[in-house]
């Protein structure tokens, strides 16, 4: 089922997004637009220690300081342990997080929080918090996690794991998995070419441009309404009734448009405080990180020491994978196993090989907080896997590209890692329905030129190479997730659609409009799309695990199919003519004798005979996720002099399906190519020995801007995906995945050093030039 | 204090807290929140409004330097159905994605063509180093800037 279905109106059509009007022009859409009379400003009070217990805490000074509404800690908080990370319920992360502690695990902890009138003055009553700390010994490095005598950073009783697996707080670990399939180590011993190597690949920051950002007011009723900029609105209202012991039905929650999330928004990290803090003065609160916090207080992607070792066939067949890992989560343990698990499921499959061991721990340091990250921890592994392929088609003497084709899975094949790596728990069984990745591999080498630029012997200062990788990601988390839609019709022939799928920014309101309009035969433009409003729309999970296009999108289709029904009968009494006689296209439906405009239908049924509403709902979860593939390319020209890397060109070719919207999958490509490259090349968190990040600010933490910008070229290869709508997979996430070994690959082709530790700044581009001496000629 | 300026073309007094107030802070106060925070650092260029033609990051511009010149915000530009040439251009290349650059990115592309009517990709690289984005890889905002010159050039 590879075949391309292209005969749609409206879906595979580039549509200009349906909040396009009012973000280009400036209209209030984001939280921080929205200010509610006498809304009281909140402020946080951060640890300036890694570790350390608050002995006392005396805010009195603060509590008089006029202005001040409310100061919080520990002591006023309910004490009842909840995970941050937005995921279903239960959630496969431990429960170590309180609203506030009297603890604090890192520095940029929380540590009191104020409510004040305005902002100044909150931050002035923070001076006035005398807080007497008991000094801990900081646990900074992850190998020291597991050791004897390492301090216990979740020493509290409640820390407890709300599902039945491995949590052993007590020792610094926070998840633990093993895997074996087959007899890998066996298979290890019989392989003709092995290659093992340390891979470290560090902390990053989403820098949404918009930092977290959450408003708590009360409505007439005394209801709380909490608008926030979040990718989880239904995990929101769950998770904040827990913190704060009341129940769902007191708490709206509302996601107006989000400035961006790429996973950080998948967290409920400041919504409990400000609850707290609206519930403490009874007034509108709102909190907001500064772009300091965003990088130290809210959630990184998560650093991995990757042992990886593989084993190969004369013939070219992999023989063995046995991938080991130590995860450092930081001070909490948000999406510690799942992320673990999605380095080994995403990557892992990809590959035919019968031997397979996959085996880490994720542990606690005293470091910023890791939570989700677009790619998963599929970036994390990509970074390990992609560059031991290079090396071990080197080894064997084939050419990376040819031999990418042949190690790859196919069409109606599986694997046994889809059906033991689930999220957290066990994974399901499935096989690939659709795979475009050859056709990704041979376009992608023509576009970069593969055959004429790789191995160039070269002398010189500036010396250019290439490199790539092949990758897959999932769609959607199967037998979890689950998303919702409702749609109803209006007099003129529109149709409100109300989905729980949350757009934050990708454009995924756009794309259910497509595809409810290509299902009714009408246009997109006549879609009326609300979004990710606990009152007022259907459940969904949110927007993560690269699963509203095509989770959301299947609940869409069945509502709008059921819509149509509707729509169908009732032109069926009006035409006077059977079911079967009719046909719905461009919003009229047509019969033999005559034809009924949509708007027609609409009235009729409102007022004329028989009045009811056009309406309907239905909800889809998934027993697949069908991987997106994708194969990347990279030009860079490495100036030996210096160590800095330039990348000259960068090709990007993916199936993720049908793309629903194609200016839209390019977007996501687009982005999230940059996003990988800015975090190969310069992206870093710089600490000091007491564990404090030095360079949280644009200056110092730098990510790409335009004058970094290398010519991008993405391509699409359709493929249609027989589970997804209108054959579409996902999209979103997969293209960070292959920067990173795509640019160490490309390096090592310049100049002849493997870089193994990212980033590839010039200092360690240089070094391992170095390392190479009379070897570099 | 209070201070006389012209915004999107129209007097305007303007409560300031002091000289030093950032224009930011005064905007919105003002009802003018197009312009956004994304730093407070002048690092990221979401708050890019032009000051006599000319972007300047409005988180750290003093807004008692703004008395007697000419503020353009992006109410200024187009209205939702009535939009302007670039910010057309803009939607129509898919360089939109959560919005929240938007109407810095936008402003930074009006000041480069008033001054610039065709310009080189490089010089719009220059030109927009200052605004950060981080969902679209910046591949269509440089195509949006391209496509915005035409439209005003009435080429497309």
């Amino acid at each position: 089922m590879n075949e391309v279905k292209n005969n749609f109106l409206q879906v595979g059509k580039s549509k200009i997004k349906v909040d396009g009007q009012a973000l280009v022009t400036g209209q209030p859409v984001f939280v921080g637009d929205f200010i509610i009379p006498g809304m009281l400003w909140a402020k946080v009070l951060w640890s300036p220690h890694a570790h350390a217990r608050i002995k006392k805490i005396d805010t009195s000074k603060a509590e008089k300081l006029p202005g001040v509404k409310a100061v919080l800690t520990y002591k006023d908080v309910p004490r009842i342990p909840f995970t941050t990370a937005g995921q279903g319920a239960p959630e496969p992360s431990p429960y170590d997080s309180f609203i506030l502690d009297n603890k604090v695990r890192f520095v940029g902890d929380r540590v009191a929080a104020v409510a004040a009138e305005t902002e100044e003055i909150a931050n002035e009553a923070l001076k006035l918090i005398k807080v007497d700390y008991e000094i801990l010994e900081p646990l900074l490095d992850p190998k020291n996690s597991r050791k004897k005598n390492a301090p216990v950073i979740h020493d509290e009783k409640e820390a407890r794991m709300p599902l039945p697996l491995a949590y052993q707080p007590k020792k610094n670990i926070c998840a633990h998995i093993d895997i074996k399939i087959g007899d890998a180590e066996k298979a290890l011993k019989e392989s003709d070419y092995v290659i093992e190597h340390e891979y470290d690949i560090h902390y990053a920051q989403h820098t949404p441009i918009e930092t977290h950002i959450s408003t708590a007011y009360f409505d007439v009723h005394g209801r709380m309404v909490i608008l926030t900029s979040t990718q989880v609105p239904f995990h929101v209202r769950r998770i904040v009734a827990r913190a704060l012991n009341i129940p769902v039905q007191k708490i709206r929650v509302i996601k107006p448009r989000i400035g961006g999330g790429f996973g950080g928004k998948q967290e409920v990290l400041i919504e409990p405080l400000v609850a707290a803090l609206a519930m403490k003065t009874n007034q509108a609160v709102c909190l907001k990180y500064t772009r300091s916090e965003e990088f130290v207080s809210s959630r990184c992607r998560h650093p991995q020491i990757i042992n990886l070792k593989t084993g190969v066939k004369k013939d070219g067949t992999f023989s063995a994978i046995d991938m080991r890992i130590v995860q450092n989560n930081g001070a909490y343990g948000s999406h510690s196993l799942t992320i673990l698990c999605n380095t080994g499921s995403k990557i892992l499959p990809l590959f035919k090989c019968k031997n397979v061991i996959f085996d880490g721990d994720v542990v606690y340091t005293n470091l910023p907080v890791c939570g989700a990250y677009r790619g998963y921890g599929a970036t994390e592994g990509y970074f390990a896997m992609g560059i031991q392929l290079d090396e071990m088609a080197e080894k064997i003497g084939v050419d990376i590209v040819e031999w990418s084709k042949k190690i790859h899975i196919l069409v109606g094949e599986t694997s046994p890692v889809f059906a033991a790596l689930g999220e957290g728990v066990e994974g399901v069984e499935q096989s690939i329905s659709s795979c475009g990745l050859d056709k990704c591999i041979e376009l992608g080498a023509k576009e970069i030129n593969w055959y004429q630029k790789r191995r160039k012997k070269q002398t010189g200062r500036f010396r250019r190479g290439v490199g790539m990788t092949i990758m897959m990601q999932g769609s959607s988390i199967p037998e979890i997730d689950m998303g919702a839609a409702f749609m109803k019709m209006n007099e003129d022939g529109s149709f409100n659609l109300l989905i729980g799928a949350t757009d934050l920014g990708t454009g995924s309101d756009t794309i259910m409009a497509q595809i409810a309009a290509e299902v009714l035969a009408t246009e997109t433009d006549k879609m009326i799309v609300y979004s990710s409003d606990t009152d007022l729309t259907p459940f969904d999970v949110g927007a993560y695990a690269s699963s509203t296009t095509y989770l959301s999108g299947q609940a869409v289709i069945k509502t709008a199919q059921k819509v149509k029904e509707q729509i169908l009968k009732v032109a069926s009494e009006m035409l006077k003519e059977p079911l079967e006689n009719l046909k719905a296209e461009h919003s009229t439906v047509f019969g033999k004798t005559g034809k009924v405009t949509f708007s027609e239908i609409a009235n009729y049924s409102l007022y004329t005979k028989h009045q009811h509403q056009i309406m309907a709902s239905d909800s889809h979860i998934t027993h697949k996720s069908p991987p997106p593939f994708s194969a990347h390319f990279a030009e860079v020209e490495v100036d030996t002099l210096t160590g800095k890397v330039r990348v000259i060109k960068y090709v990007a070719a993916v199936d993720c399906g049908t793309a629903i919207n194609p200016i839209s999958a390019e977007g996501q490509t687009e982005g999230a190519v940059l996003n990988g490259l800015s975090y190969a090349l310069c992206e870093r968190y710089i600490f000091n020995e007491k564990g404090r990040m030095l360079n949280p600010n644009f200056d110092n933490y730098k990510i790409f801007s335009t004058a970094d910008l290398p010519e991008i070229k993405t391509i699409l290869v359709p493929t249609y995906e027989p589970t997804g709508p209108f054959g579409a997979k996902s999209v979103s996430e997969i293209g960070i995945n292959g920067p990173c070994p795509v640019i160490a690959n490309a390096i090592y082709d310049a100049v002849g050093a493997r870089l193994y530790n990212a980033p590839f700044t010039p200092d360690k581009v240089l070094a391992a030039i170095k390392s190479l001496g009379n070897k570099f000629l | 204090m209070k201070i006389e300026t012209f915004i999107n073309e129209e007097k305007k007094k303007l409560n300031i807290k002091g000289y030093t107030e950032p224009l930011l802070d005064v905007l919105r106060r003002h009802g003018y929140i197009g312009a956004k925070e994304g730093c407070r650092q002048g690092q990221c260029g979401a708050c890019v409004v032009l000051i006599n033609g000319l972007a300047v990051n409005s988180c750290i511009y003093p807004a008692g330097r703004t008395s007697g010149k000419k503020i353009t915000t992006i109410e200024g530009l187009g209205k939702p159905n009535n939009l302007d040439k670039i910010q057309q251009a803009y939607l129509e290349t898919g360089a939109v994605q959560c919005g929240y650059c938007t109407p810095g990115m936008v402003l930074s592309t009006k000041s480069l063509l008033d001054k610039n009517p065709m310009p080189k990709d490089e010089e719009i690289k220059l030109a927009l180093d200052g605004n950060l984005c981080r969902c679209t890889g910046y591949v269509k905002i440089i195509d949006a800037v391209k496509l915005a010159a035409k439209k005003l050039q009435g080429k497309k």
